[in-house]
């Protein structure tokens, strides 16, 4: 999709989020100085292509109680990553699931998973089960505790001048 | 702190899904939780202001945009950790970075307005730190989801 400086001027104004308002597109299209329903048909177009993937909440896992977390990653035959990719992707705890490629022969892990839990020991049983699920495809593991936030920040646009 | 009630766990879970483009887009949400519109305002304004929610809004896809995301990973030795870390940081581009317990230490998220971007920012961080920028891009995303107990 090809952004045009409109699409770059609503981009940028919800990089920050949306207003917490009954009407949140009226005040947002209101403060960039269109309609509300050329606001809103421009989202529609970025969420049909992809540009927007929702308008959602992020939650702080943290606060939430799930205080541990780790990213497991899985040596994965090639060939059953799809299908199995699926399988683990699917599950709740997990909340992102990629395949990516190795870097041999430091890194030989191919599927990466991100396991939130409560515990230290839910992030194990649950990591567990994945490996359960992944059976005789599964090659080697690993787990890899975040033992501090070094940067939390959105995407943000550099403004063309 | 507040109270973790199971109608803020309903509405945690609830706003994840994608919001409408309507006129008042949140009388669909209260709907379901079977709250006035007024009601998740409040809420969603108090559970974002404590921080149970870090944001409210569009997520957008850098890559849809033409631009790229980019995990990355280096093997970063203690005694040169904050260093490093500071010349990492300093890049716009490093959206996230977490420190993890493995010998690949600091592993971060690039996102740039075009796919050369991440290969250069990787080299310039290289260039500034003399450690190895392992690059990890998605091939393969599978759905992404996350729910608290209700």
């Amino acid at each position: 999709m090809t952004l045009d400086a409109t699409d770059r001027q609503i981009i940028e104004a919800l990089q920050g989020g949306l207003p917490l308002v009954s009407t949140p597109y009226a005040a947002v299209a209101e403060q960039l100085g269109i309609a509300e329903d050329q606001l809103t048909e421009r989202l529609a177009a970025m969420k049909a292509s992809g540009v927007v993937r929702r308008i959602a909440a992020a939650p702080n896992h943290y606060k939430l109680g799930m205080t541990a977390n780790g990213m497991t990653v899985w040596d994965v035959a090639d060939d059953q990553i799809t299908e199995l990719g699926a399988l683990i992707g699917a599950l709740p705890f997990v909340t992102h699931c990629y395949e990516r490629p190795r870097a041999l022969p430091e890194w030989p892990y191919n599927l990466f998973a991100m396991v939130h839990g409560s515990s230290r020991e839910e992030v194990e049983e649950k990591r567990a089960r994945i490996k359960d699920i992944l059976g005789d495809a599964l090659r080697a593991s690993d787990v890899l505790v975040s033992t501090r936030i070094l940067k939390k920040t959105g995407l943000r646009l550099r403004k063309r001048g | 702190m507040i109270d973790l009630d199971r109608i803020n766990r309903d509405l945690i879970n609830t706003l994840q899904d994608d919001l409408g483009l309507e006129h008042r887009p949140f009388q669909a949400v209260a709907q379901k939780i079977g709250l006035s519109e007024d009601e998740v305002l409040e809420r969603v304004k108090v559970l974002k202001e404590n921080g149970y929610l870090t944001r409210f809004g569009p997520f957008f896809d850098a890559a849809a945009m033409g631009g790229a995301f980019c995990l990355c990973a280096m093997a970063v030795p203690a005694e040169e950790f904050e260093a490093v870390l500071t010349k990492v940081n300093a890049h716009a581009e490093v959206a996230h970075n977490y420190e993890r317990a493995h010998r690949l230490n600091m592993w971060f998220v690039l996102a740039t307005e075009t796919p050369e971007g991440i290969t250069d920012t990787a080299r310039a961080i290289e260039r500034e730190t003399g450690i190895t920028v392992h690059c990890f891009p998605k091939l393969q995303e599978f759905y992404i989801g996350f729910r608290v107990a209700a």
